[in-house]
C-alpha cells in the first residue's frame, strides 16, 4: 500500500508537517512577548490595573503556547539528524553554530527568565520582574534571528568552501550570518510575528466588545491591535516586495514559479498574473487574468529589463509553480486585507466610533487567525519555491536523505500526526478557552472576594491574584 | 601545545549531556513517581516543584543535540538514523510531559489525562533515553559516511538492561529532589521511596558495570589493562563512597545529602562511561578527531560557549535561587 512512497517523500512530508506545527507557535510567541513586555512597562509606568489584568490575562495564554513551541522545537533539533542525515553531515559545519548560537543566546535565556516571568513578580519585585519580561521578548527575537540565518543560508549561500569529504566549511562567518538574503528574511518575519499576534489581540478584543462594549480591557486592546494593523501591514507589505526583488536576483526560478511565469520576457513587460492555473506538466498557466506591464514594473522598476520564465531554467531545476502560486497569492491577499483593516479602524477611530462599530468588530474577529494562515503560506512559498534543492544550487533534496527505510518513517509519521492533532488541537481548544474568558474577569474572582458589578468600573487591582482559569 | 578543538568539544558535549541527565533527571523522575503519589493535590505540589525550572532543564538537551550537529556532524548524521526509532519514542514522550505542565491546569473534564500523559511521556522519554545509552554503548554500524546498520539494532538485552537502570535512575533523583523540595507528609513519602530505588539503582548499576567490559574487547583492554585500568580502581571506590552517602542521608533523615550523594552516583557512572568510549565518539569505528567538522566551525562556537556558558549558569542558577525553599500547596505556579 505504502510501497509505492518512497521513504524520501515521506520524511520531506514529516519534516515539512513538524516545522510548519513548529512556526506556528513561534510566530505568537515572538510577537506575544514584546506585547507583554510592553504591558508590563505601561503597568509600571501608569499604574492602571487594566494593564496589569492584560498582563495576567496573556501571560496564561502565553504560558501554554510557549509550552507548546518549545516541545514542537525540540522535534525539530533532532529530525535534522534522523530524516536529512546526509544534509546534516554536508551542512552541519556551517548550520550546526548557528543553531549552537541560538541555543546559548536564546533558548538559555528564554527559558531562565519565563519561570520568573510567569510566576515572580512577588518575589523578585516590580524591577526585576520587568527585566525578565523583557528579557524573554528580546530571547525570542534572538531565536528568529539565528534560525531564520540558518534558513537563509539555505536559501542564498555564501560564505562557505567546500573540503575533501564533500563537507561546507565555513570560511566567512560574517558573510555566513549576514548572508544575501536573510535581513529581508529577518525582517519580514519579524514584522510577520507582530502582526500575527496583532491580530489575534485584536480579534479578542473585537470579539469581547461585541458582547460588552463597556468592557475596559477589551477596548485597550483592540485599539493597541488596530493602530498595529494600520502602521506594521503597510511597513509588511514594502518588505515583502523588497523582499521579492531580492529574491528575483538570487533565486530567479522560484520568482518565476510564484509568478506562474512559464515563458521567459527578454525585453521585459511581463505582464502580472493575478489570478489562473499554472500546469507544470504542460508547462503553462491556463485561465489567466493578468494586467499588463505590472509584473516587470514590481519586480524590476523598469519595463524594458528582462524576466526570467521558467523555461530559462533546465528541467531538473524546476521548482513546481501549481502550489506556491496560490501560496503566495494567499499572503498577500492577507496582507492587503490587514492594511485594509487597519486603515477602516482608523476612519472609525477618526469619527469617535472605534468602540462601536460592530462590523469593524466582526471584521476584526474573522482576521484574528489570519496572520498564522500568512506565516504558514509564506513558508510554503520559501521552502517548496526552493526546490529541487534543500540548499539552494549546491545540495539537492533528494541527496539530502537519511538512510531510512519507508516503513520507519512511515510509523513515525502516523505517530507524529496523530500525536500532534490531539496534543496541539487539545492545547489550541484550551487557548480559545482562555481567550473566550472576558478580560476583566482574568483575576479570580472568588480568591478576592470582589464580584464585578456589571459596567465599567474595573475590579481593584490585585497584585496578589492568581489564575484559576480551569474549568469545563 | 595547541588547542585540540575538537577534544575540548568531546568535553564540553560530554558536560551538556550531563548537565541535561541531573537537571531534566529529576524532572522526568517526578513524572516516573507521579502514580506513586497520594492524590492529586500531592501530584500538583510535585509538579509545582519543577515548573518553574523544567523549560531551562530540557534546555540542555538541545544543546546536547545542536552542539553534536555543530561540532561532530558526521556522529550526528550517523547516530540518529541508527537510533532513529529510540528518538522519535524519546521527542513524542517529551512533547507530552511538557505541554501537561500547562495542559493539566486547563481543563478538569481532561486533568487525570494529562496526568496519565505527564507520567506516561516522562516514562517513555526515560526509557528510550536508557536504551539509546545502551545501543551507543554497544555499537552502531557504519558504512561510509553513514548508519549501516537496521531498524533494530538498537534492540538488545543490554539495551533494555540501560533503559531500565536509567528510569530507576531518574526516579531516584526525582525522590531525592522531593525530600529537598516538600515537607510533611510528602516529604516523608519521598524518604520511603528513596530507600528501595537506591538500593535497586546500586544493583543495576552493578549489573551494568560488569557487562560492559565484555560487550567489546577495547573496553576489556580499558578496564583491566595498564594504565587505564587505574579507573577500575577509583571509579567504584568512589562510586561505593556515593552510595554510602545515599544511604546514610537517608538514614539520618537528612534533606539535602540524598540529592548530592545521588547526583554524585550519577556522575561517576558517567565518568566511567567516559573511560570506556574515549577516544571513540561513536563505538565502534568513528573516534572524536574522525567525527569533527572543520576547527573554523569548532573555533567559532567555542568562543560563543566560552562566554556564554558562565552567564547560562550564573542567571539559571539565579533563577532557581528565586524558587528556593519548601514549596507549599496552594503556592500556584500556574
Ligand atoms: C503575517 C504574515 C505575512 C504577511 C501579511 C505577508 N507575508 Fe510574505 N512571508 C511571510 C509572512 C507574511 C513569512 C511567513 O514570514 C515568510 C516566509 C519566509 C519569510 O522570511 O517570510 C514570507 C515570505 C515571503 C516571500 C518569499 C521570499 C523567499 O523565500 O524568497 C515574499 C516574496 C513575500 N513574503 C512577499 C510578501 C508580500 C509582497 C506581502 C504583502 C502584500 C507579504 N509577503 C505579506
Ligand atoms: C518554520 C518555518 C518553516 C516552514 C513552515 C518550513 C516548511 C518547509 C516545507 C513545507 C518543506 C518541504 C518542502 C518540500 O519538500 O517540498 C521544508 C523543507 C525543508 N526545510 Fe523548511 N520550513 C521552515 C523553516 C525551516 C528552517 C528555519 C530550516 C533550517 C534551518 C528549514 C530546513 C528545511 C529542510 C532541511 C527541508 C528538507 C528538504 C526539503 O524538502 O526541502 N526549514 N520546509
Ligand atoms: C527547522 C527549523 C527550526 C528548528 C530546528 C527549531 C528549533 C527549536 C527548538 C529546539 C525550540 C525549543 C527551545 C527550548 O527548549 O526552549 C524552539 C523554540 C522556538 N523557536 Fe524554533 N526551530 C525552527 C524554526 C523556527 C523558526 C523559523 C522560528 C522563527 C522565525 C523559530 C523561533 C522559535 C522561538 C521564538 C522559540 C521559543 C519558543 C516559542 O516561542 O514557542 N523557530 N525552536
Amino acid at each position: 500500500m505504502l510501497s509505492d512512497i518512497s521513504a524520501i517523500d515521506l520524511a520531506r512530508f514529516q519534516f515539512a508537517f513538524t516545522v510548519s506545527a513548529h512556526i506556528i507557535f513561534p510566530a505568537f510567541t515572538i510577537g506575544l512577548a514584546s506585547y507583554l513586555a510592553v504591558l508590563n512597562g505601561l503597568w509600571l509606568w501608569r499604574r492602571e490595573p487594566a494593564y496589569l489584568r492584560l498582563f495576567d490575562y496573556w501571560k496564561t495564554i502565553f504560558a501554554v503556547v510557549f509550552g507548546m513551541g518549545v516541545v514542537s522545537g525540540i522535534v525539530l533539533s533532532y529530525q535534522f539528524g534522523t530524516n536529512w542525515a546526509v544534509f546534516s553531515d554536508k551542512s552541519g559545519p556551517v548550520l550546526g553554530p548557528l543553531l549552537g548560537y541560538e541555543v546559548l543566546t536564546a533558548f538559555f535565556l528564554e527559558a531562565g527568565f519565563l519561570g520568573i516571568m510567569l510566576f515572580g513578580r512577588e518575589k523578585v519585585g516590580d524591577r526585576l520582574h520587568m527585566m525578565a519580561t523583557a528579557i524573554v521578548a528580546l530571547g525570542t527575537l534572538m531565536s528568529a534571528f539565528w534560525i531564520l540565518s540558518a534558513n537563509s543560508w539555505m536559501q542564498t549561500p555564501a560564505g562557505y568552501g567546500v573540503n575533501d569529504v564533500g563537507q561546507f566549511v565555513p570560511e566567512d562567518w560574517w558573510a555566513i550570518i549576514f548572508n544575501p538574503s536573510f535581513p529581508y528574511r529577518m525582517v519580514h518575519m519579524v514584522l510577520a510575528a507582530y502582526l500575527t499576534t496583532a491580530f489575534v489581540v485584536g480579534g479578542v478584543g473585537a470579539w469581547h466588545l461585541l458582547r460588552n462594549r463597556e468592557n475596559q480591557s477589551a477596548a485597550i486592546m483592540f485599539s493597541m491591535a488596530m493602530w498595529m494593523a494600520l502602521i506594521v501591514a503597510p511597513i509588511q507589505i514594502f518588505a515583502g516586495d523588497e523582499h521579492g526583488i531580492n529574491t528575483l536576483e538570487f533565486q530567479p526560478a522560484k520568482i518565476a514559479a510564484m509568478e506562474g511565469h512559464f515563458e521567459s520576457f527578454p525585453e521585459g513587460g511581463a505582464p502580472l498574473i493575478l489570478l489562473g492555473l499554472p500546469d507544470d506538466a504542460a508547462g503553462e498557466t491556463h485561465y489567466k487574468l493578468e494586467i499588463p506591464y505590472l509584473g516587470s514594473l514590481i519586480l524590476t522598476r523598469s519595463l524594458s529589463a528582462p524576466i526570467l520564465g521558467l523555461d530559462a531554467f533546465p528541467e531538473d531545476e524546476r521548482p513546481k509553480s501549481a502550489l506556491i502560486f496560490w501560496t503566495f497569492r494567499l499572503m498577500v491577499a492577507i496582507g492587503f486585507a490587514m492594511m485594509g483593516l487597519g486603515l477602516w479602524s482608523v476612519w472609525a477611530r477618526w469619527k469617535g466610533r472605534l468602540y462601536t462599530a460592530p462590523w469593524l468588530h466582526r471584521a476584526a474577529v474573522v482576521m484574528g487567525p489570519s496572520g498564522f494562515l500568512a506565516v504558514l503560506c509564506g513558508w510554503i512559498t520559501t521552502e517548496v519555491g526552493r526546490q529541487p534543492y534543500t540548499i539552494q544550487g549546491l545540495l539537492r533534496t533528494s541527496d539530502s536523505v537519511a538512510p531510512l527505510q519507508a516503513d520507519a518513517v512511515s510509523v513515525s509519521l502516523l505517530a507524529f500526526i496523530v500525536v500532534y492533532f490531539f496534543v496541539f488541537g487539545s492545547g489550541t481548544f484550551y487557548v480559545m478557552r482562555l481567550m473566550g474568558r472576558e478580560p476583566d474577569h482574568g483575576v479570580d474572582i472568588d480568591h478576592i472576594g470582589v464580584v464585578r458589578a456589571a459596567g465599567i468600573t474595573p475590579v481593584a487591582a490585585n497584585p496578589h491574584a492568581h489564575h484559576e482559569t480551569s474549568g469545563d | 601545545m595547541e588547542f585540540d578543538l575538537p577534544f575540548i568539544w568531546a568535553g564540553l558535549i560530554a558536560v551538556a549531556v550531563l548537565a541535561y541527565t541531573l537537571l531534566d533527571g529529576f524532572d522526568l523522575g517526578i513524572g516516573i513517581l507521579f502514580p506513586f503519589l497520594k492524590d492529586r493535590e500531592e501530584r500538583h505540589l510535585a509538579m509545582n516543584t519543577i515548573a518553574p525550572v523544567w523549560d531551562g532543564n530540557e534546555t540542555w538537551l538541545v544543546l546536547g543535540g545542536g552542539g553534536l550537529f555543530a561540532v561532530f556532524p558526521l556522529a550526528y548524521a550517523i547516530v540518529m538514523p541508527g537510533l532513529y526509532p529510540l528518538i522519535i519514542a524519546m521527542l513524542l514522550g517529551l512533547i507530552f510531559r511538557g505541554v501537561a505542565f500547562e495542559f493539566v491546569h486547563r481543563t478538569k473534564r481532561m486533568q487525570a489525562f494529562w496526568e496519565f500523559g505527564f507520567w506516561g511521556g516522562s516514562l517513555i522519554a526515560a526509557i528510550a533515553q536508557g536504551m539509546a545509552l545502551g545501543a551507543l554503548v554497544q555499537g552502531i554500524t557504519v558504512e561510509g559516511r553513514a548508519y549501516g546498520g537496521g531498524n533494530w539494532d538498537w534492540l538488545s538485552p543490554f539495551s533494555v538492561l540501560t533503559g531500565v537502570a536509567l528510569v530507576v535512575g531518574y526516579a531516584t533523583l526525582g525522590a531525592t529532589w522531593l525530600i529537598l523540595k516538600t515537607e510533611g507528609e510528602t516529604l516523608a513519602r519521598a524518604q520511603r521511596f528513596a530507600l528501595p530505588l537506591g538500593i535497586a539503582l546500586t544493583a543495576l548499576i552493578g549489573v551494568v558495570s560488569l557487562a560492559t567490559p565484555f560487550l567489546r574487547p577495547e573496553y576489556l583492554a580499558r578496564w583491566f589493562g595498564w594504565p587505564s585500568g587505574i579507573w577500575s580502581a577509583i571509579v567504584p571506590v568512589l562510586l561505593a563512597l556515593a552510595i554510602w552517602q545515599l544511604w546514610t542521608g537517608l538514614r539520618d533523615h537528612d534533606q539535602l545529602r540524598p540529592f548530592l550523594a545521588t547526583v554524585a552516583i550519577f556522575v561517576l557512572s558517567f565518568a566511567g562511561l567516559g573511560v570506556s568510549f574515549y577516544p571513540y565518539l561513536v563505538p565502534p569505528s568513528l573516534t572524536i578527531a574522525e567525527a569533527a567538522g572543520p576547527d573554523s566551525s569548532l573555533g567559532f562556537l567555542l568562543v560563543g560557549a566560552v562566554v556564554l556558558i558562565p552567564i547560562i549558569l550564573a542567571y539559571t542558577g539565579y533563577s532557581y535561587w528565586v524558587f528556593r525553599g519548601k514549596v507549599r500547596p496552594g503556592d500556584g505556579y500556574h
